[in-house]
């Protein structure tokens, strides 16, 4: 029950939402306004400078023809697929075993999370010479004895983005670890208790009757790093630079070379948008719905 | 110290009304009371004396002037809250002295005023020390004392003992009332807890729905309560009330109960105006007698068969059925026996005889 | 009975193997990069190209730091990645303190002084968490230049101020709305007004969240590459953006000692905070996914 404190002095009324407009203003141009530039840049025929004229949808026809844009969503299917498939099973291993009361717990999740410090940048280039086959893995396997291992996925176009997806897993796991094991230690232990008391074993209390109350825990983790997936640009650029040739092209790197190194701003302004409607179309039902019912408690 | 004045006032947020009209007046060193269930309005109306909501209609008076359009801090009041709301960062001391810095009282008075308020609260070596350091009584206290600095002309407390075990409320109640003598300002109090209406006040608004169902002295809302609600709302266990008959007698008013083995028991010589007695003539009627109004007797009264026996310590709670419906006696302990038939004579001016539509008294 | 016993123990122990074993196999696959940036940056080149990626370098040298810091070339200048690292503080530490002192004030009103559609705006801004930041950089090139902060730091912490206040808003309002109202009706009782409850109780209040902001804020800011890449080139950009110039523009044999110390140094500041205050750190993560 949070209800309005009114103040009765005139100044005093409006001041709060004169103190909130400036920065609001500033954000609500920074998105709102930005987002519907971006869109009028998108129907026009901008190269490469913006033009403010009509051309409809003519620059999302030329878009959807691009086969570097094809590989791009391709790309992103995979991607987003595989880093969630991933991430959240080993995240949730990780958190199921790290609350089982483990000695050097703070050490060893301190050690699982520490990616999420770093710059894309910097896990991209650690991975880039992890991952490089002259120096890199293959060749400590190779050295080892088993001459025939090759690991030169980075260097295959076929093969690359898993490269990334290795990538991203490596950093963002613990993110998933850290928000299911909030989630483990919000669940009650007289639940497990007592489903212990009638002759579950643990894996069976985990599989059907822990796992099933992380959902909200799930659906955060699910939308979060779909989003951090969807945007993901540094990492793809500083580990394979889109490349070999443009395999490992993504919706944020197309975006990003269509607008500044190709001036066609038009098919970069049409991506964004497209980028923009994915994400919209995961975040916005999720944020209705934690608004709804987390309403102003918590 | 003040007169407190409550015209007409409403509430209403959009279409909602959460008060409709209200009119209190409480004398100068009056403890007022606003006792109802969590949603009557009784807090709504509490935040509209202390300036923290908007009056819809009507007004509010506090010593004489009107202070509609005052904000909290120019109306001259103290409040104290369930939660306490102490400053978390700030030490005791520092809680106490807030408001007096605020209004620019010079440090020496300041110091004096923490001294007399600590030491009239017996918290003098708690003074230095941070509010989570605190037990709930001892937070409490402070809450006290820091709207006794103010020595405002009204005191307004939010239900300011429920946050309290049992024990700890009765002593902290004990000490409020203690206060109110001895500083003898005006209290507005709120609670939904009619033992702390009955004990403090000196006036009791019992509020349901937005509306004040009965204002009165403690006692009067007690043995005369206005309706229905009331009558159940106030003491505990509550009072019974059961579907009887007016019927035609020479011993004052008569009403009659059915009892469970389909004869009928009458209760006589209940006072009734005239005119009352002539419009209810043998229509149905609610009749409410309190738990202790009921005495085992060897002469005449209603017999009942004892359902179920209650022992509490001092007495013991019967439970037996009477004109349909459950009812409550407290009689000494070992008066009777579970299965039991027992004889029971009413105390005929303390019961009251509501109509059964609008559920208003009609004695 | 007692074979029941025993064999209930050996359960137990294989069951504590197993939880352990699995801990400390993905501890050295978290560990693994981080140890060779730390050797790779440690040996120097011939031995890179002679041994093992993995091992301890047989003879440690600092050549590699030194050189990523002072002498690498990025693009034509070769004055290593110091000036970039400077840009990122001069960056950083305004972007920081403005996005976390709006963001205090905004979840303040937001939370206790909430007027009619606060909630709606609470919503609005918290999209702007979740913003693909590609469909706002046409846009903000253009207001950049025409503000006349293009290309230059003073630019970048506008862009980060911005953006971040999405962020700091939603922490503070949360944190905030878990203060009772009856805090603020007790000030406004005492005399208070706007600005001194917020300086006098909540802000003191609200230490621990404070915290989390500017390190939530400091790490976001400091790793940013698409905003440095967009709005600044040459001499004007972040680390980041140098890092991945070091690391990409190269001739001749590539220099994966200088490239790892170059990662080790732009990594420095966000590892040595979520060493400091991890604690904190994991709170910012996490309140992304709690919100109401």
């Amino acid at each position: 029950m949070s209800r309005s404190i009114p103040v009765k002095d005139r100044i005093g009324h409006f001041l709060p939402k004169l103190v909130l407009s400036p920065s609001l203003v500033f954000v609500f141009v920074g998105v709102y306004i930005f987002i519907a530039w971006t869109i009028w840049i998108s129907l026009s025929s901008s190269r490469m400078l913006p033009k403010y004229d009509f051309v409809g949808l003519a620059q999302y026809v030329r878009l959807w023809s691009t086969p570097r844009w094809h590989t791009a969503v391709e790309n992103l299917f995979i991607f987003t697929s595989l880093f969630l498939i991933v991430t959240i099973l080993l995240g949730l291993f990780l958190a199921i075993l790290l609350d089982q009361k483990v000695r050097a717990e703070g050490l060893l999740r301190a050690i699982y999370l520490y990616p999420m410090a770093l710059s894309f940048i910097v896990t991209g280039t650690a991975w880039k010479w992890i991952l490089n086959p002259s120096l890199g893995i293959q060749e400590v396997v190779n050295n080892l004895g088993w001459e025939s291992f090759a690991f030169d996925w980075i260097t295959s176009p076929t093969f690359a983005i898993y490269c990334v997806v290795i990538a991203a897993v490596w950093q963002s796991t613990g993110f998933a670890m850290a928000i299911f094991l909030a989630g483990l230690r919000g669940i009650d232990s007289s639940i497990i208790k007592a489903a212990q008391i009638e002759g579950a074993g643990l894996p069976r209390i985990y599989a059907s009757i822990i796992v099933p109350m992380l959902r909200p825990a799930f659906l955060s983790v699910v939308v979060l790093l779909s989003y951090i997936s969807i945007k993901s640009f540094d990492l793809v650029l500083a580990l394979t630079n889109g490349g070999p040739g443009s395999s490992t092209e993504m919706p944020s790197t197309f975006m990003f070379t269509s607008t500044f190194r190709r001036d066609q701003m038009g098919v970069g302004a049409a991506s964004a948008v497209m980028m923009l409607m994915t994400v919209a179309a995961i975040i916005v039902p999720y944020l209705y719905s934690e608004l709804k019912e987390g309403g102003h408690e918590h | 110290m003040g007169k407190l004045e409550i015209n007409r006032v409403q509430k209403s947020y959009g279409q909602a009304k959460v008060l409709k009209e209200v009119n209190i007046s409480l004398e100068e060193g009056g403890f007022l009371v606003l006792l109802g269930p969590s949603g009557c309005g009784k807090s709504t109306l509490l935040n509209m004396i202390a300036g923290l909501e908007d009056i819809s209609a009507g007004e509010i008076r506090i010593a004489g002037e009107t202070v509609n359009d005052r904000s909290p801090k120019d109306r001259d009041i103290a409040m104290v809250f369930q939660s306490y709301a102490l400053y978390p960062t700030m030490t005791v001391r520092q809680n106490i002295e807030f408001g007096m810095k605020i209004r620019k009282i010079p440090s020496k008075e300041r110091s004096a005023a923490i001294e007399a308020a600590a030491e009239m609260l017996q918290m003098t070596d708690l003074l230095d020390r941070k509010p989570s350091q605190l037990s709930g009584g001892q937070r409490q206290r402070v809450a006290m004392g820091r709207a006794i600095v103010r020595n405002p002309k009204l005191f307004l407390f939010d239900e300011p003992l429920s946050n309290l075990d049992a024990k700890l409320r009765v002593d902290m109640r004990t000490e409020i009332k203690r206060l109110h003598k001895r500083l003898g300002t005006t209290i507005v109090y709120v609670t939904h807890d009619q033992i702390e209406a009955m004990t403090l006040a000196t006036q009791v608004a019992v509020m349901k729905d937005g509306i004040v169902q009965h204002l009165g002295v403690p006692q009067e809302v007690y043995d005369r309560p206005a309706n229905v609600y009331v009558a159940k709302f106030v003491g505990s266990p509550a009072m019974n009330i059961i579907p009887g008959k007016l019927v035609d007698s020479e011993a004052g008013a008569t009403v009659a109960f059915t009892l469970p083995n389909g004869k009928v028991g009458r209760v006589s010589g209940i006072a009734l105006s005239d005119e009352a007695r002539r419009r209810y003539q043998d229509k149905p009627v609610l009749v409410g007698i309190r738990p202790e109004h009921f005495t085992p007797t060897k002469g005449e009264g209603i017999n009942v068969g004892i359902d179920v026996l209650e022992p509490t310590g001092p007495d013991t709670l019967a439970v037996f059925s009477l004109g349909g419906v459950e009812v409550i006696a407290r009689l000494e302990p070992f008066a009777t026996a579970v299965g039991e038939q027992l004889c029971l004579a009413v105390k005929t001016d303390k019961v009251v005889l509501f109509d059964p539509e609008t559920e208003n008294r009609l004695n | 009975m007692s074979t029941d016993l025993v064999s209930r123990q050996c359960y137990r122990l294989l069951g504590r193997l197993v939880i352990y074993g699995g801990l400390v196999v993905l501890a050295a696959f978290y560990l693994m990069p981080l140890w060779v940036m730390a050797v790779t940056s440690l040996k120097s080149l011939d031995e890179i190209y002679g041994g093992s990626f993995i091992d301890f370098p047989k003879l440690v040298t600092f050549d590699a730091w030194a050189k990523a810091w002072g002498t690498a070339c990025i693009g034509t200048v070769c004055d290593g990645l110091k000036p970039y690292f400077l840009n990122s503080i001069l960056m950083v530490v305004p972007a920081v303190i403005l996005s976390t002192a709006a963001g205090a004030m905004n979840g303040y009103i937001l939370s206790k002084w909430r007027f009619r559609g606060a909630n709606i705006v609470f919503g609005l801004l918290l999209f702007g968490c979740f913003l693909p930041f590609q469909v706002v950089l046409l846009p903000m090139a253009q207001l950049l230049g025409r503000l006349g902060i293009a290309g230059t730091i003073p630019g970048l912490i506008f862009v980060h101020t911005v953006y971040g206040i999405t962020f700091t808003t939603m922490f503070f309002r949360n944190y905030f709305v878990t203060i009772p109202d009856e805090l603020i009706k007790a000030a406004l009782i005492d005399g208070a007004g706007f600005f001194r409850i917020f300086f006098s109780i909540m802000l003191p209040a609200a230490l621990p969240i404070i915290v989390v902001s500017c390190i939530w804020q400091f790490t976001q800011i400091w790793n940013d590459f698409l905003f440095g890449v967009s709005f600044t080139s040459g001499e004007a950009s972040p680390i980041t953006v140098a890092l991945n110039n070091i690391v990409n523009v190269t001739m001749g044999r590539k220099q994966y000692n200088v490239d790892m110390a170059a990662a080790m140094i732009a990594a420095m500041p966000t590892l040595v905070v979520y060493v400091v205050a991890g604690r904190y750190f994991v709170r910012g993560l996490t309140a992304g996914s709690v919100k109401g």
